[in-house]
């Protein structure tokens, strides 16, 4: 640690607005030589324009921006850049099918008239590995590594431009979690060799085990600057809401005694997947947990008629039905929520008026196909009154939503009429608190009126917080099914050996506490 | 105050030229009228007029459907193909079934009807390929296009293919009120297109298909169905423009209708729909083909070389993407 640490980067009074918001308001934030420095908030916070101001992405309308003292105007990144200040987004951003080398020294080569040195590259090569302690094969082509590798080869790729700053987006959006246990250390590593780090996160307890100081923001301002120390997520989430925090989730109802049993899978086989039973009662919500790959979405996906299975039968109401396709699904009552928003969800082009009633098109179209406008927009303004989308204008182009409301808008899909049997993969993913509670309470509601639903989540407060029992997936096949306790709860602990297997969970949590 | 005046400013020029460009089209062809009217006493004449759209009506047909098969997604080369093939239909049909006594009334029907069926077919089949082979839109229809005008060449010979029975001129060259058929029917065609689009729920299965055609398929669409049906579509739109070829010279022959394809396009693009598909709309493709169809007709009018036409429509064709690329960037 620093005594007498000295501000790197200095915010003084910087506001920006863009066409309808103002998303920075005479922001005033110094950032130390030699911290972690965390940026929290919802969605629209701000924080992510903030990195975007001192990289150079985004010119501030008022204020200044000093590094080290000196007053800097940045009008693009390469500006940064000669600054020692690099950013690292939540999207990967490497040349897949080049070597690790090359990505590293990309646009660092080393050349003698024109030609590249590899032996020289190595020998910089080995020297960045050293000074970050990360082993990686130089040779070995960047499509072919983990996600957790890749985002070595991007800080390596940082620390060969001589960065002194390095921001990260949401470095952890992407990664599952022993990755992200993985990607922490890298931090740390980082940190030990002398490289300041702004990280911004949606993962409270990431950034409290991670960082020095964080900053909370709300609404395009800063709450407040303190070390990590001194808060808690409580802390940290009230501040962000600027409310004290709600029950998380609403209160949930479990179902009766004797719910009838409205879908069931027997010995359901399919590539990538075991064999695979299942039962699904009305009213209930059944947590599906395990690791990412664990075959979740490909379960969600076959049941829902978009995969194709090899053997098994589904029963809807007793009766088998044949699933060959989402349209056979969706006419048998059961729905998907698809765990991608941008690439399997949403139409970004169309309005949301399209996107709500695209699935039901049969119950709003009369003689040749033609829409009756009357039942479509009374049913798409029943819906937003029901899912709160803001703004509630059915002839928005769903791009220029956010991404909580994106979200509700993709739930809504599902809402315009009442499922059976309702398959949600990842329903809060990417999304802030106040969308997520928005959607936990449409889940919740949808099982008091009767739907079975089948929650995929990689959060397993999620699974925790909602579902009445939960089944584990490993290497595609469900491995446990845990019931809720005397006090209405899942057992956590118990959850998680399951998804990892008993003995890697061991290592998992040894492997992490070793400083 | 300065701050906030330029802020003010800046977001007014955005909205203005997010405007120009989505409703440039329109102002581009208004403004060619009034040049136009003004520069020649024969262009604002109802003769003149209806001249202007009884020439659009092949562009206009065959870029009408295009704009379907673009939003979903596609992309139809084949077009120019299938206007020789079904106008060599129709008129052989017409030809060899005028022979027999007892057919000789039904026979520019059953000619006409002809060529409307093989054109619709082999969009169809273009779709097959497309979907079901999941052969890439431009390399599909490319070929097919080749195959069919070979076939073409084939049935025909090389030989231009005759109808004596001036009766078949008449689906071309009748009119009603003076107004042409070749009018009523392109017009009428993008009239129904647009009303499909827009109230129908196939229309919106268009537009789903080509902006997210997994999405789509998660909402329990029939994707490939879709696409099929608009290279359908596209299919009996060439078909038709082969047919009133046909039917307007009473004759047909295997190498008619080339580069029809990639002007019917250009129209499309011309009006504003995006060729990344799941955007776009019928009365865009046609101001687009009046917008060239104009050009072309005020250049006659001022007698200005044909090589300055080409070079000028090719710049507005060029400036259309632009445009069209400009827009994505700003979203």
């Amino acid at each position: 640690m620093v005594l007498n640490p000295t501000a790197l980067v200095e915010i003084r009074k910087v506001s920006l607005s863009f066409v309808a918001v103002q998303a920075l308001q005479e922001i005033d934030l110094s950032i130390n030589q030699g911290d972690i420095h965390a940026l929290v908030g919802e969605n629209g916070a701000g924080k992510s324009t903030l990195g975007k101001v001192i990289s150079g992405i985004e010119r501030p309308d008022e204020g200044d921006l000093l590094i080290n003292g000196e007053v800097r105007h940045y009008t693009h990144p390469r500006d940064a850049l000669r600054d020692g200040i690099t950013t690292i987004t939540q999207e990967i951003a490497l040349l897949n099918n080049q070597s690790v080398l090359h990505n590293v020294l990309l646009g660092q080569e080393i050349c003698r008239a024109g030609v590249l040195q590899r032996g020289q590259m190595l020998a910089e090569f080995e020297r960045l590995v050293e000074l970050t302690g990360f082993s990686l094969d130089p040779d070995e082509r960047v499509g072919r590594l983990h996600m957790a590798d890749q985002r070595k080869v991007e800080v390596l790729q940082a620390v060969a431009r001589d960065s002194r700053l390095i921001i990260m987006d949401e470095p952890t959006a992407m990664l599952a979690d022993d990755e992200t246990q993985v990607f922490l250390d890298i931090v740390r590593n980082l940190q030990r060799s002398g490289h300041t780090i702004i990280y911004i996160s949606h993962f409270l307890e990431e950034v409290l085990e991670l960082a020095d100081v964080v900053t909370v923001m709300r609404n395009g301002r800063i709450v407040r600057t303190a070390p990590t120390a001194e808060e808690t997520t409580h802390s940290l989430v009230e501040a962000m809401l600027g409310r004290s925090m709600l029950e998380m989730y609403p209160p949930r109802q479990a179902p009766a005694p004797d719910a009838a049993v409205v879908f069931e899978v027997q010995g359901l086989a399919a590539p990538g997947l075991g064999s695979v039973d299942l039962q699904l009662r009305a009213g209930e919500i059944t947590g599906l947990a395990g690791l990412v790959g664990s075959g979740r979405s490909r379960l969600a996906r076959t049941l829902f008629g978009a995969l194709e299975r090899d053997a098994g039968e589904i029963l809807v109401h007793g009766e088998a039905v044949q699933l060959n396709s989402t349209s056979d699904a969706i006419q048998a009552g059961v729905f998907m929520l698809p765990e991608s928003r941008k690439e399997q969800g949403l139409l970004l082009k169309q309005n949301i008026r399209s996107n709500l009633s695209l699935p039901h098109m049969h119950s709003i179209v009369g003689r040749g196909g033609v829409i009756s406008r009357a039942r479509e927009s009374d049913r798409i303004g029943q819906l937003l009154k029901i899912l709160n989308v803001v703004p509630p204008e059915p002839r928005l182009i769903v791009n220029r939503l956010s991404g909580g409301n994106q979200q509700k808008v993709l739930f809504g899909k599902w809402l315009f009429e009442q499922p059976t049997v309702f398959i949600v993969d990842e329903p809060t993913r990417g999304i802030d608190i106040g969308a997520r509670r928005a959607i936990y309470e449409l889940v919740v509601e949808l099982a008091t009126q009767g739907v079975a639903i089948l929650l995929i989540s990689s959060e397993i407060e999620e699974i925790m917080g909602l579902a009445h029992r939960s089944l584990v997936m490993r290497l595609g096949s469900i491995v446990a099914e845990f019931e809720a306790g005397e006090d209405g709860k899942l057992d956590e602990q118990a959850i998680m050996q399951a998804a990892f297997g008993a003995e890697t969970m061991q290592r998992a949590t040894t492997g992490g506490e070793a400083p | 105050m300065t701050q906030q005046t330029s802020a003010v400013r800046e977001r007014s020029a955005r909205t203005i030229s997010a405007f120009l460009l989505d409703y440039g089209i329109i102002i581009a062809v208004f403004l060619l009228y009034i040049v136009l009217s003004l520069q020649t006493n024969a262009f604002f004449s109802i003769r003149n007029q209806l001249n202007i759209l009884d020439q659009a009506h092949q562009i206009g047909l065959i870029a009408v459907a295009a704009t379907v098969v673009i939003i979903a997604g596609g992309f139809d080369l084949s077009t120019g193909a299938i206007f020789a093939m079904s106008g060599v239909i129709a008129a052989m049909v017409a030809r060899d079934l005028g022979a027999h006594e007892e057919f000789a009334t039904a026979a520019p029907w059953l000619g006409w009807t002809a060529g409307l069926i093989a054109g619709t077919l082999l969009g169809l089949l273009n779709g097959v390929l497309v979907t079901f082979f999941r052969i890439n839109t431009f390399v599909a229809t490319l070929s097919s296009g080749i195959v069919f005008r070979g076939f073409a060449l084939l049935i025909t010979e090389a030989e231009m293919v005759r109808v004596s029975d001036s009766a078949f001129r008449e689906l071309a060259r009748g009119n009603i009120l003076d107004v042409r058929h070749t009018v009523f029917i392109w017009l009428g065609f993008a009239l129904a297109l647009s009303f499909m689009l827009f109230r129908t729920r196939f229309g919106r299965y268009v537009f789903a298909a080509g902006d997210n055609p997994e999405a789509a398929r998660l909402s329990g669409i029939n994707v490939n169905l879709v696409r099929t049906i608009t290279f359908g579509i596209s299919g009996l739109a060439a078909g038709m423009a082969g047919v009133l070829s046909a039917s307007k010279f009473l004759k047909a022959q295997n190498d008619s209708g080339q580069g029809l394809e990639l002007i019917s396009i250009a129209a499309v693009v011309i009006g504003g729909t995006s060729i990344m598909g799941g955007e776009g709309a019928v009365w865009r493709t046609v101001l687009g083909v009046m917008l060239l169809r104009l050009i072309e007709n005020g250049f006659n009018l001022m007698n200005v070389e044909p090589f300055y036409q080409d070079i000028f429509q090719g710049l507005i064709i060029l400036l259309a993407v632009a445009l069209d690329a400009l827009r994505h960037r700003r979203s």
